[in-house]
Formats: C-alpha cells, sequence, structure tokens
C-alpha cells in the first residue's frame, strides 16, 4: 500500500486574488532570505519572505490589471513581470527600492506568458507575443533592442501563441524559441532566420504550456485536454512524438520540471498538482489540496536539494507550498 | 556342416530318449539334453519329431516339480529357459492352471523365463511359424498366455506373486521384447525374406484392449518415434504392427497411440495412411473420438487432427471431420441436451480444424461454413448458460475471421479471461515465440508513487438534495450533468432519508425501472440498481407489489423484467440481516465482549484486552470470538410480498412474454430468484406456505428442457429442504417430498448437465439427514 500523499508543508494566504504567477529566488547567500514572487489577478506581486512566511512587500505597477508572469534577472533585485495591461515591467528591489525602472509595451491581448533566457553576462532576450495575433518578437535586454520577430507562413493558421520556451543547447549554441498555438501545435523557431525549423501537432486543443528539457532534447506539453504530450526533438532539428499520457480530468494550466530534470510537476483545472517522474512520465503524486483551479507551479532555485519546494498557485487565493522527493 | 547338423540333432535325440525313458529324467541326462541343444545351436534347429518330444519332456518336467513327491533332480528349470518358448510357456501354464501342491517352482522358473527375455523368443518364434504356416490353436493360446500371464500368476498364488508380475512391470517388459522382436523382423526384411508380424500386432492389440495401454506404449512410442525418425523400413514395419491389429482391438490401440504421441508428425509416422485403409481406425479417428466421446485432452484432438492434416489423402477426412463437427456445432437439439464439457469439446475440435486449414480448401467450403456458422450462432446465443453463449461467440468469431480474410469479421463482447484466450489459441498454429525479456532501461524507479486511489473525475455539479428533486431531475431535466450526478447520489438520499421516500416510493420505483442511461457513466446499471434496491428496503410491501405486478405486465423488455427479479433478492437479502440501528453492520473485527460494568474500568479493560490481543498469536478463529449482531428479521412481515406474486402468472403467455415458450431464460432467472427468496425466507412466519407453493412450482415444470431452469428448480428443492423447518415439511408435504425423491434419483441417473445431477445428489443427501435428524428426534 502506498503512502498517502504528503499535506502542503505550509500555505501562503492573503493575496485576496486569483495567484496567476510565481518565482522563486532562494539561491542567495545567508543572510539574503529566500524569496518568492507572486503576481495576482488584482495586479499586485507580492513578495514572500520564506522565512517568516509573510508578505515583505507587495508591487503594484500594473494598473490593477492581472499579473501573470514574473521572472529575475540575475538575483532577487531586478524583477520582470508581465501583465495583463500589455505592459512588462523591470522593477528595481535593490535596497528596498520598489521602483520600475523600465518597461515595455507588448500591444498583445493575449494570455501568452513571456519567456527569459540568459544569453551572456549582462544580455538577455526575451520573447513575448507581438502586436500582431500570431507573431512572437525576441527582444534583447536590457536594451530593448528587437531582435527578429517570428511570423508564421501565410496560410498556416496557427493561431495566437500560447506558450513560449526560450532555450540554448549551451551557452555558446544558437538560441532557439519553441512556442505553442492555438491550434495544438508546438513549432521550434530559428531565431537567427525567423524560420520554422519543426512543427508538430500535439493536442486537438490550444497548447495552455510547455516545458523542455534541452539536454534530454525532449519536452513535454499540455493544454485544455486529459492529455499529457511528450514529444522529442531529433539531431535533424525535426519534433516527434515520443509519448502521450491520458489524465484523469482535462486542462493544464502550467508544467514545469524541476532543474534537475528528475521530476516534473502540472497544474491542473481540477484542482490538482500532479508529480511524474520525468524520465518516463512514471505518475508519482496527485496533490489535492486547492478548492479550484491551480493557475501555476514552480520549483525553487535552492541550492541545497534537500531544501527544494514546490510552489503552486490557485484561483482559491492560496499559494501551496510542498517539499516533495527532495531526497532524490 | 550339414553332417555336423545332422550329428548334433542325432544328439539331442539320443538325450531326449534317454530323459523321457525313465518315471523322471536324470539329472545327467537333462545335462546332457542342455549341452547338445546349445551345440545344435538353440532350439531353432529341432525338428519336428524332436519338438513333440522336448514338449512331453517339459510337460513331465512341469508336472513333476508341481506335483512330485519332490522337485525333479538336476538342472530342470534350465530346460524351460533354453528350450523352445513355446512349448516352454504352455507347459508351465499348464502345470499353473492345475493348481498342484507346489507352485513356488513354477512361478519362479516363470520369472526366470520373463526376466532372461524368452518373451521376445517366444513371439519371434511365432512370427517365424507364422510365416510357414503354423498351426492357429496353439498360438491363439500362447497370446492369451503371454497377456495374461500377470493375472494367471496373481489368481494361482493369490496375491503373493513376484513382483516382476505386477502389471505396471511386466507389460513394459513386454514392450521392450515386442521392440526386439521388431528389430529381428527389421534384419530379416533387410536379409530379403519375408516375415509375418501378425502375432506381435494380436498382442500389442489384447494388451491394449484389456486397458493396459500406458504401460506398454510409455516403451513402445518412444522406441518407435526414435527408429522411424529417418528409416522408411521401420516406418513401414510400423504400420504394419498396427495395420495387423484385429478389427475388435483397433480402437484401444489407436487410442492408445494417440494419447501416447509427443507430437501429430510423430502420430504421423508412427500411424501412416491408416485411417485412410481401415475401415474400423477411420470410423473410430473421425467419429467415435470426435462426435460421440469428449473425455480426452485438448492435447488428444492436436494430435489427432495435426494427424489428419499431415497427408493429402487425410485431409479430404479433416474436411469431412469439420463438416460434421460443424453439423454437431450448429444444431440446437445438440446445444440443448448435450452436456458442457461435451459442446467445449467440439468447439475445440471445430477450432483446430480451422487453423489447418489452407486458404483453397475455405475456399471450397466457404458458403457451408457460413450456413453452419449463422445457425449455429443463433442457437448457441439463445441458450441460457453463460458458457455455451460465449462457445458460440468465440467459434463463430473464429470462422468468420477465417472465411472473411479481407471483408469484416464478426466481433462479440465477452469476458476475455483464461479460457476465452486458451481456445482462441487453438486458432493459431504457429508455435509460441518466447518473449525477449526487455533491458533494464533507465527508469524512474528511484521515486516511489503516493498513493493516487484517490485521483478520480471532478464532478462539476451538485447533485440535487432532496428527493423529490430526484424525481424531477430524472424525469425531465435536460442538464445531463445534473442527471449524472442525480444517479450517483440517489441511493445514499433514499437511505438517509426513508420517511420522505415513502411519500413517493412507488413513484420512485416506477422512474428507475423504465431509467434509461442518458449519457454514458461509469456503472450505471449498477447504480440504478443500488437506487432500486434501496427504494425496496425502505418500503418492502407497496414497492414489492408494484414490482412484482410489473413482472408480469405487457411491454417490458426481458432486461427490465431481470432487473426486478434481481432488484427483489438483493432487497430481501439486504432486509433478511441483522441490522444494528438501520445500518447493515459488518463485524470486522472480532472484539471481545465485555460484562456490563463501570465505565472506567471498561476502558482499562478494553485497553488490556487489546493488547494481549496484539501480543498473542492466535492459530484459529474461532466463531465464538465474533459478536454475531442481532436484531429483528425484516423479512419476516414482506416474505409473501416478494414471493407469491411471482409465482402467480408463469403459464400465461403475453403477447410480448412467453416464460415458457422462447422466453426460458427469463424463467431461468425466476426460478433462481425463488429459490434465494424461499432460502432467505428460513425463520419467517410464511415459509411454509411459501415451500408448498414452491414445491408445486417445481412439480409443474421438472422436466424442462433448458438445464439453466432445472438446476434453478434444483436450487428450490435445496431452498425448500433448508428453510421449511423439518416437522412442517413432513406434516404437511410428505406426498410432494416422496415424489421429489424419486424425481431426483432419476435426474441423478440421466440428466445430461452434471451441474443438475450434482445438485440432485445434494437435494438427496438433504433429504437423507431430514430423515436421520426425524428418527434422533422422534425413536420408533
Amino acid at each position: 500500500m502506498a503512502a498517502p500523499p504528503p499535506d502542503p508543508q505550509f500555505v501562503l494566504r492573503g493575496t485576496s486574488a486569483a495567484v496567476h504567477a510565481l518565482h522563486f529566488s532562494c539561491g542567495g547567500q545567508e543572510p539574503d532570505v529566500p524569496i518568492l514572487f507572486s503576481g495576482s489577478e488584482n495586479g499586485l506581486i507580492n513578495v514572500w519572505n520564506l522565512k517568516t512566511r509573510r508578505v515583505d512587500k507587495a508591487l503594484d505597477g500594473h494598473g490593477r490589471k492581472s499579473v501573470c508572469w514574473v521572472e529575475t534577472m540575475d538575483g532577487k533585485d531586478r524583477l520582470l513581470s508581465q501583465g495583463r495591461d500589455q505592459r512588462i515591467c523591470l522593477w528595481d528591489l535593490a535596497e528596498g527600492r520598489t521602483s520600475v525602472m523600465d518597461s515595455v509595451f507588448t500591444e498583445s491581448v493575449g494570455f501568452c506568458r513571456c519567456s527569459l533566457l540568459k544569453v551572456a553576462q549582462g544580455r538577455w532576450l526575451m520573447a513575448m507575443a507581438a502586436k500582431a495575433l500570431d507573431e512572437v518578437q525576441v527582444l534583447e535586454l536590457p536594451s530593448k533592442t528587437s531582435v527578429c520577430t517570428l511570423k508564421p507562413e501565410a496560410g498556416a493558421k496557427l493561431g495566437m501563441p500560447m506558450c513560449l520556451k526560450l532555450w540554448q543547447i549551451n551557452c555558446d549554441s544558437q538560441p532557439l524559441l519553441l512556442s505553442g498555438y492555438e491550434d495544438g501545435s508546438v513549432v521550434l523557431w530559428n531565431l537567427s532566420m525567423g524560420k520554422v525549423l519543426s512543427q508538430l501537432f500535439c493536442h486537438q486543443e490550444p497548447v495552455m504550456s510547455l516545458d523542455f528539457d534541452s539536454e534530454k532534447a525532449k519536452g513535454i506539453s499540455g493544454s485544455s485536454e486529459k492529455v499529457l504530450s511528450i514529444w522529442s526533438l531529433n539531431e535533424q532539428q525535426n519534433l516527434q512524438v515520443h509519448t502521450t499520457h491520458r489524465l484523469v480530468n482535462a486542462g493544464i494550466s502550467d508544467i514545469t520540471i524541476r532543474p534537475d530534470k528528475k521530476i516534473l510537476a502540472t497544474a491542473g483545472w481540477d484542482h490538482r498538482i500532479r508529480v511524474f517522474g520525468w524520465k518516463k512520465l512514471k505518475p508519482l503524486a496527485v496533490l489535492d489540496y486547492h478548492t479550484a483551479t491551480v493557475h501555476c507551479v514552480s520549483f525553487s532555485d535552492h541550492k541545497n536539494p534537500s531544501e527544494r519546494l514546490l510552489a503552486a498557485g490557485s484561483k482559491d487565493h492560496r499559494i501551496s507550498i510542498w517539499s516533495i522527493y527532495t531526497q532524490t | 556342416s550339414e553332417a555336423r547338423g545332422a550329428a548334433m540333432a542325432t544328439a539331442v535325440e539320443s538325450a531326449l530318449r534317454e530323459a523321457l525313458a525313465g518315471p523322471a529324467p536324470g539329472a545327467a541326462a537333462l545335462g546332457a539334453l542342455r549341452d547338445g541343444l546349445a551345440a545344435a545351436g538353440g532350439p531353432a534347429a529341432l525338428g519336428r519329431r524332436q519338438r513333440e518330444r522336448f514338449g512331453a519332456l517339459l510337460r513331465s518336467l512341469a508336472a513333476a516339480a508341481a506335483e512330485g513327491p519332490e522337485e525333479p533332480a538336476g538342472p530342470w528349470r534350465s530346460c524351460f529357459v533354453e528350450g523352445p518358448p513355446g512349448l516352454a510357456l504352455s507347459a508351465l501354464l499348464g502345470a499353473l492352471g492345475d493348481a498342484g501342491r507346489r507352485l513356488q517352482p513354477i512361478v519362479e522358473v516363470l520369472e526366470r523365463f520373463v526376466r532372461e527375455g524368452r518373451l521376445a523368443a517366444l513371439m519371434w518364434e511365432v512370427c517365424q511359424q507364422q510365416a510357414r504356416g503354423g498351426p492357429a490353436e496353439l498360438q491363439d493360446a500362447l497370446l492369451a498366455g503371454v497377456v495374461a500371464l500377470p493375472d494367471r500368476v496373481s489368481n494361482s498364488l493369490r496375491g503373493r506373486n513376484p513382483a516382476v508380475f505386477f502389471p505396471q512391470n511386466y507389460f513394459p517388459l513386454l514392450g521392450a521384447a515386442i521392440v526386439e522382436v521388431l528389430h529381428e523382423i527389421s534384419a530379416s526384411l533387410r536379409g530379403g525374406s519375408d516375415c509375418s508380424i501378425s502375432f506381435v500386432s494380436q498382442v500389442l492389440g489384447k494388451v491394449c484392449v484389456h486397458g493396459r495401454q500406458k504401460e506398454i506404449l510409455s516403451v513402445l512410442v518412444p522406441r518407435l518415434a526414435d527408429l522411424t525418425k529417418s528409416d522408411c523400413i521401420w516406418q513401414r514395419i510400423c504400420w504394419r504392427l498396427v495395420e495387423c491389429v484385429p478389427e475388435r482391438w483397433m480402437e484401444a490401440v489407436v487410442l492408445g497411440f494417440v494419447q501416447r504421441a509427443p507430437g501429430a508428425d510423430v502420430l504421423s509416422r508412427l500411424l501412416g495412411n491408416l485411417v485412410v485403409k481401415n475401415k474400423q481406425a477411420q470410423f473410430v479417428v473421425t467419429q467415435k473420438f470426435l462426435l460421440l466421446q469428449y473425455g480426452y485432452t485438448t492435447a488428444v484432438l492436436q494430435n489427432l487432427l495435426g494427424y489428419l492434416s499431415l497427408d493429402s489423402l487425410r485431409r479430404a477426412l479433416l474436411i469431412k471431420v469439420l463438416q460434421e463437427l460443424l453439423e454437431t456445432w450448429s444444431s440446437s437439439s445438440a446445444v440443448k441436451h448435450s452436456p458442457a464439457e461435451q459442446q467445449e469439446y467440439i468447439s475445440k475440435a471445430i477450432l483446430i480444424c480451422l487453423s489447418h486449414l489452407k486458404e483453397p480448401e475455405i475456399e471450397s467450403c466457404r458458403q457451408e461454413l457460413l450456413t453452419s456458422m449463422m445457425e449455429g450462432v443463433k442457437c448457441h446465443l439463445d441458450s441460457s448458460l453463460p458458457q455455451i453463449r460465449r462457445l458460440g461467440m468465440i467459434v463463430a468469431e473464429s470462422i468468420s475471421s477465417k472465411i472473411n480474410t479481407d471483408g469484416p469479421v464478426l466481433k462479440f463482447q465477452y469476458e476475455e479471461d483464461d479460457e476465452a484466450r486458451e481456445l482462441k489459441s487453438l486458432l493459431v498454429q504457429a508455435p509460441s515465440i518466447c518473449a525477449v525479456p526487455s533491458l533494464p532501461d533507465d527508469n524512474d524507479d528511484d521515486l516511489t508513487p503516493y498513493d493516487m486511489s484517490e485521483d478520480k473525475e471532478l464532478k462539476k455539479t451538485k447533485a440535487p438534495v432532496y428527493i423529490r428533486d430526484c424525481i424531477e431531475v430524472l424525469t425531465g431535466s435536460e442538464d445531463t450533468d445534473k442527471w449524472e450526478a442525480t444517479v450517483k447520489a440517489l441511493e445514499s438520499l433514499v437511505r438517509k432519508n426513508p420517511a420522505a421516500t415513502r411519500e413517493v416510493s412507488v413513484e420512485l420505483a416506477k422512474i428507475l425501472l423504465h431509467l434509461e442511461e442518458k449519457t454514458c457513466i461509469e456503472g450505471f446499471a449498477e447504480l440504478r440498481q443500488r437506487a432500486q434496491v434501496a427504494v425496496l428496503t425502505v418500503d418492502p410491501i407497496p414497492v414489492a407489489q408494484y414490482l412484482t405486478s410489473q413482472f408480469y405486465s405487457l411491454n417490458y423488455s426481458l432486461r427490465q423484467r431481470m432487473d426486478i427479479l434481481d432488484v427483489l433478492v438483493l432487497a430481501a437479502r439486504e432486509l433478511s440481516f441483522p441490522k444494528v440501528h438501520g445500518k447493515i453492520k459488518h463485524v470486522e473485527k472480532p472484539c471481545v465482549q465485555l460484562l456490563p460494568g463501570s465505565d472506567s474500568s471498561n476502558d482499562w479493560r478494553k485497553i488490556v484486552d487489546e493488547r494481549i490481543k496484539s501480543k498473542t498469536r492466535r492459530f484459529a478463529k474461532g466463531p465464538s470470538q465474533v459478536q454475531v449482531a442481532s436484531g429483528p428479521n425484516e423479512f419476516n412481515s414482506v416474505a409473501g410480498h416478494f414471493f407469491f406474486p411471482l409465482l402467480q402468472n408463469f403459464d400465461r403467455p403475453l403477447s410480448t412474454f412467453d416464460l415458457l415458450g422462447e422466453d426460458h431464460f427469463v424463467l431461468g432467472r425466476l426460478v433462481h430468484t425463488l429459490a434465494v427468496l424461499m432460502y432467505l425466507a428460513v425463520n419467517t412466519v410464511a415459509v411454509t406456505a411459501m415451500g408448498k407453493a414452491l414445491m408445486e412450482f417445481v412439480w409443474a415444470l421438472r422436466f424442462h428442457t433448458d438445464s439453466y431452469v432445472r438446476q434453478g428448480l434444483l436450487s428450490c428443492i435445496s431452498s425448500v429442504l433448508l428453510s421449511v423447518p423439518a416437522e412442517h415439511l413432513l406434516n404437511n408435504m410428505t406426498e410432494e417430498l416422496l415424489e421429489t425423491q424419486s424425481w431426483l434419483g432419476d435426474v441423478v441417473e440421466k440428466d445430461p448437465d452434471g451441474d443438475c445431477r450434482r445438485l440432485a445428489l445434494q437435494n438427496l443427501l438433504l433429504m437423507e439427514n431430514l430423515k436421520k435428524k426425524l428418527n434422533k428426534t422422534v425413536p420408533s
């Protein structure tokens, strides 16, 4: 008889709105405290102190419009946030400041979260949905210069981009972009040529989230259907379906592979967080705590593996924090 | 050398004359005789006259050994082992048959005779004589002697016979002797001289017909299989050996070979085209083993049909066999009246035949196959026994897949269990390929999963909380989610609100009886049934009245009528079990019953008892530890309402429902239901009246052709015997019981269905027990 699934280690309450974005910043040395950023539907970004489990600061920069993505740039002092006000803000949080240093107007009305990739010291690439419905734009940060605009061929009918993932095999190689579209396909883009390298129909419904493991050249995507699709990239840069995994309930809003590539977590519309082994997609746990749709899942970046945490943000205004499979 | 041989013969002649001269041959004379015989080159060198003399000598020696004042002197025993084997055996058997005073020496000589390989010499001698046209009477006597030797010895010694004459030892020895003779025959054939094998065949046939196939063929078949592997002379010898078996013994021999051969190819080598040449063998193989008998294993069937398929001459028979098998399979009378085991046997044979057929052969009889399939599937699906229905489905699927190689094929839904898989595997001839174990791959095994059993589908809508709301949803709602939630919640709602249910119980029962699956819900039938049972248990009388009246009403499907029966049974079972506070109490752990005392002492006693229990190993948990829940039997007051209405109208056919006609499956269910209700009515007031009515009902239907119905009737009898108190049975139903007893006797002897015979026997035992009980209580 398998052990019953664990309870959350603790729960963060008090966002007073649905939680849509989470990001840990726990990699700093003492005396830095581990921090969790959360973005909520009321437009606030909460900075949670994981020692005291209280909100340290609340950042209000998106005009009370929902925040759907938060990400740090080199430590916890620089924060990027994306809101439904069509703006991406760069926050300066050093020495207690809470000011918006810079912002980008995306002109995109969709729900597509951005993707950030550090390509060199002090140089980042950020992919975001652009003004035209089916376009993705890649900017270089912090200069905000446009690197390329990825536009599907006329007649491709991919629909809007739904989720993005910038990645590179190693720091010298070309950055590539994987994007999931409204028509259920996942497309691999070459940024320098602005060309489609490969396209794979993974789902019948829009791709809600995807994550990719560049070491194994294998990725996973979820949609509003009952299946998770696992696909791989072969040496000819072609995407191929690897397997699919059937879920009990339909709808996946977020998928994240843990940085050590051992396990992955999904955020389900059925209020549940599912944990799988990444190698074979062996189902490991179904964490049933939330009482409404789970919007996002995120793994912490603790240096010590045993301290690693999993956080999930839900429509029920709560953020559950879990300590699971930390010994492997 | 002619002259030398003649000289030797003269020496034997004179020795014989000398030995026969006195009243008892002397030691010196016997010694001279042995020397002379050895010098002449064995008994084969003897002339006719000399053989006669030798026979007389052996007879007198045997008589002297058995009857005389003392054993003959000198090496008399060796004369029997070294002399002509036929004469020796007749002389010994003669002495044995006379039942003389001293049998021990005779038996000892016989034992030497058997052990020193004289059986082979005997058979070879007879074979040679037959080739020359020897006397037939003598051969028959020897045949009987050789085969019956263990019995003869055992009879004479009254069971104290030596181990070599035990059948399990003797017949393997005889088998080895036959192989030896066959070697001689093979050598003689290779030498260019003709030879008769028929005596060996007779020995083999007679041994087999005496039921010693296993012992003799366990030696013969492996040796012959080996010898015939790559030698066509040996194959011909083997074929002749079986062909020459007299007709009356053919069946036993062929059966022995079919059962012992390790495979169809070996069987084909051993028997050759026997079935084509020999009418008796053909009848046995193509009719008797397949259509008249059914006790053989699947391996035997595979041997048999594989043998038929391995030669072009025999393949014609294979197709004929298949046609005959299909004729039986598709005959509704056979399906109705023959035992289930036989039907399974025939189905297996059909599948094996199909596996051997080739494309052009199927082409030639496609139309016939199709016709038989349609006929057969119809009468199988009509059967009320599930295993017969399934057999029909599997065979029909197989035929269909064989005749429609490119078109659509039949596909039935049935449970894929081991039996079904075994049957289907018969259709494939290819030897199974061993699965290559997959290499250990990198996997997530170091991660232990948590329990995920709670990961179920999310319910979207809330179920109604009032019974009346449920009725509304079930009758009128277009909201399928709500409908689904209602169906799922109804049972618990009914049980939680008995008073509210009683207000609308019949209406609810009506709705549930007519409820159809609107959306695809997992386990819909079970959910509906549980709700029906709940309604019936909450308000038994009106709902039972409603349901039983509907059972005989117009315009219901068979499914609905059977639902009614199931619901009645389940509710009756629930009502008749003791309950505590309206809930069925499951006594899970045997617990120690405490004497009433103060609460505080109770607590520590409990703790101490628990601790003792946890530290004590118990090897048996007797019923004394189980606290049997007690409570009023709620079935008592309502049993009649469940039971009697069902008995009323079974013989009145409606336009859509004819229990005594083609709806015999529902009749079977009805009879079984009545049996269960009767059983559950034990200790109720109405039980005697119910028993009487049920006995009448059984009597009216006792010769029903459907075995499922008969099984139900026999269960009814058991229920009556178990439920009705013994004195009521004997006072009120004496005649019925006597009639029933004689009918049961008939069933035990004659019923083709094994389950019926078993049930009838059980009933007779129950009656026997009843008698004993009565004798104990009323000593006459």
